[in-house]
């Protein structure tokens, strides 16, 4: 246990009783580099790889390999970072021996808080004195418009985190009308380095599903193949281009591997939504789960591959109807204590 | 409609009209799906996926046992009854129209998968050779003789073997209402005892014995076998013709379900209907032909996705049944699918909106995958 505050002749407290998080010395922390820098080069030498040019991602590799663990949550299993990651910062003493504050604004209470608003304050101003000098010289205002759709502010709890302490839902609203009312200003590209440490991308739109084009087979018949996933099923599916609308499913016809007819009114549903139904045949491989489950598998899996025959618009209908999502459904594990996943057992009054 | 109907219905009963008229297209142009040729005999492949009717008195005259129950049900609601002409069929009244009699007869079997229609193949077969004057041996399912049978007897004839009085009885009753004027022009050609003090005398009709086996249910397995060699002995003579008829050929040859009173299963040699049966097809007599269908729904111990001969007849059935012709039937063709589709719009069927757009007619074709069976249970609830 470390127990380390560095208490000087001048506080002496007694029991101080719970004080929170345990607070690390600097030197606990140095102690622990050093320890990690060398476990890090016996790892590389256990490895047989060289110990100058071994990265993380590699000692995350030598540790799964060494130690597995079948645990679902990955920050449960045993992992070997460097210790800043791992130990908190945390902040280190705001006075010196003689008991004296090193920050101006420490009486405050919310140092941190107040010495941002300060800075920010000062940008302000700054960035009007810069305004007044460009009218006084009748230069042209540079009006250019920051990419605001893209990018976000920083979030109270990361905020804390830069702070390194508590901030309260008043100040973080107060910080943030204060950022934006510095943006609003015509001439705030002064102050683009300061800005853009306070505000993020947002990666949203940015990704979008590729839609592979469609392939041609030795008769020169268009075909295009799609995958699909559904409670331990998986399938595969090659749709063919000018067909009759002949299914075939490992093999076998859809009206022998699917006797009942829920099952082929899953398989149906892809074709009848964008009326293609007696356009295409297709080819299937499907593995796994039940019956219901292989009929939903397939059925993804041909949504996915009829993306390539069919606009953009239709896709984004697909999608709406739920053709394109994969099913997150699984078997619920059961509970000790209980008879099912959500059955308990019978309640017996005495 | 309605008008239509009554009108291809009196074009029917009135005679056997060589023209086949056309459906007159109505408010848009239909494909055409009826023909009022109401004898098999003169169908042709113009008629191929086309429904004729069979006037109802005829039904209940050719068919007292024969067609399929769900079938029996369709004529009751619809208040007719329309057989599709099929390419199998045509090949099989083509074989006929050319068999030479003088050979010995020929056998055919008709198989497929489940539900495609060997059945009614074998019903429209039927309906022509009992047009034709044939008589017909029309063996409804042979798998009701090998299980669910609640009484059996030891035979009198022959130790070892054992009666079923029930259902020959009910075999007999039929087979009587659909051959009575056979019944009295066949003689009988030897005496026949039955039990001590009744016999039947030589040169009585075959009627008689008939009514032998109705009135005293215990002898009606054995006059059932009288009745078939009887019929075999005298069919090579000339002077009619024999169609035997048997649907569901390869119960003769598997297990049987039953047991003797030991619990010791009974194995289908035992059985006298059998026995006689199998002597029928034996194709040692001429001046006919036999037509059999194999059927998976109502066998015994096979497995469900058996369709062909070798699966379903075994080793022994095939070789007992070879040389045969094989007559495979499919599922519907597009044009089939389209006649049977339209007909069931006629009749006010298929009730849903959208059954009557040209998606339904697609949806409808994909999940029955033009199985007729499926199509019919399919158009049930709609």
């Amino acid at each position: 246990t470390l127990r380390l505050i560095f208490t000087t002749t001048a506080v002496q407290r007694k029991n101080v009783g719970a004080s929170g998080p345990e607070k690390y010395t600097e030197a606990f922390i140095k102690k622990q580099i050093e320890e990690f820098n060398l476990g890090k080069r016996h790892l590389a030498n256990m490895m047989g790889e060289d110990p100058e040019t071994f990265t993380q991602e590699d000692i995350d590799r030598a540790i799964a390999y060494l130690f597995p663990s079948g645990l679902f949550d990955k920050r449960a299993r045993p992992m070997m970072k460097h210790p800043t990651e791992i130990f908190p910062e945390q902040r280190k003493i705001q006075w010196g021996e003689d008991g004296r504050p090193f920050h101006f604004l420490f009486y405050t209470g919310k140092q941190s808080y107040y010495s941002l608003m300060h800075d920010t304050y000062e940008k302000l101003l700054n960035v009007q004195k810069h305004q007044d000098q460009l009218i006084a010289q009748d230069l042209p205002l540079q009006r250019e418009k920051r990419n605001l759709a893209g990018s976000r502010w920083l979030t109270k709890i990361e905020l804390e985190e830069m702070l390194l302490e508590k901030v309260s839902d008043d100040d973080y609203s107060r910080f943030i009308q204060l950022l934006q009312k510095l943006v609003a200003l015509p001439c705030a590209e002064i102050e683009e380095k300061y800005i853009q440490k306070f505000s993020k991308e947002v990666p949203a739109q940015l990704q979008k599903v590729v839609i592979e084009p469609l392939q041609y087979d030795e008769r020169g018949v268009a075909f295009s193949t799609g995958e699909g996933k559904r409670k331990t099923a998986s399938a595969t599916a090659i749709v063919y281009d000018n067909g009759t609308g002949k299914i075939t499913v490992n093999g076998i016809d859809i009206l022998h591997y699917f006797p009942v007819l829920q099952d082929r009114e899953q398989l149906l549903f892809p074709f009848q939504f964008l009326g293609r139904i007696g356009k295409h045949d297709m080819v299937c491989t499907v593995s796994g789960g039940g019956r219901s489950a292989q009929a939903g598998a397939i059925r993804l899996a041909s949504a996915k591959a009829l993306r390539s025959f069919v606009t953009e618009k239709e896709v984004e209908f697909m999608r709406q109807a739920g053709l394109l999502t994969v099913d997150p459904r699984v078997k619920e594990r059961k509970k000790p204590g209980q008879e099912g996943p959500r059955r308990k057992f019978t309640w017996k009054k005495r | 409609q309605l008008d239509r109907g009554c009108a291809l219905h009196t074009a029917a009963r009135a005679g056997l009209s060589s023209v086949s008229s056309q459906d007159v297209p109505a408010q848009k142009p239909r494909v055409v799906f009826h023909t009022s040729e109401s004898d098999p005999a003169k169908h042709t492949e113009q008629h191929e996926g086309r429904l004729y009717n069979i006037p109802l008195e005829e039904v209940k005259a050719v068919f007292p046992h024969g067609l399929p129950h769900r079938f029996q049900q369709q004529i009751r609601t619809f208040n007719e009854a329309r057989v599709m002409v099929r390419q199998p069929a045509l090949e099989l009244l083509a074989y006929l129209k050319g068999s030479n009699l003088a050979h010995p007869a020929v056998r055919y079997v008709i198989y497929g998968e489940r539900g495609t229609g060997k059945t009614m193949t074998l019903c429209h077969v039927v309906h022509y050779c009992s047009r034709q004057g044939w008589l017909v041996l029309h063996i409804p399912d042979a798998h009701l003789w090998v299980k669910n049978c609640k009484e059996l007897l030891q035979s009198s004839y022959k130790k070892d073997r054992l009666d079923q009085p029930l259902q020959a009885s009910v075999w007999l009753k039929n087979f009587k209402s659909s051959n009575e004027r056979f019944l009295q022009e066949i003689k009988t050609q030897k005496k026949y005892m039955w039990g001590k003090q009744e016999s039947t005398e030589e040169g009585r009709p075959l009627g008689e014995v008939v009514e032998q086996g109705l009135a005293r249910v215990r002898s009606a397995t054995d006059a059932v076998g009288v009745v078939l060699r009887e019929i075999k002995q005298q069919s090579h003579r000339g002077s009619f013709r024999l169609l035997v008829a048997v649907d569901g050929v390869n119960a003769l040859w598997g297990r049987t379900t039953l047991r003797k009173e030991d619990k010791s299963p009974v194995s289908p040699e035992e059985l006298t209907l059998v026995h006689n049966l199998r002597k029928m097809l034996r194709n040692d007599w001429s001046g006919g032909a036999i037509v059999t269908t194999l059927s998976q729904t109502g066998s015994l111990f096979k497995p469900s996705s058996a369709y062909t001969p070798q699966e379903l007849l075994g080793k022994e059935g095939f070789d007992a049944l070879d040389p045969f012709v094989p007559i495979p039937v499919p599922n519907y063709s597009p044009r089939e699918f389209e006649s049977c589709y339209g007909y069931y719009l006629e009749r006010k069927w298929l009730q849903h909106e959208k059954a009557h757009t040209e998606d339904g007619k697609a949806e409808l074709q994909f999940l029955s995958g033009s199985n007729p069976r499926q199509l019919d249970r399919l158009a049930g609830p709609l």
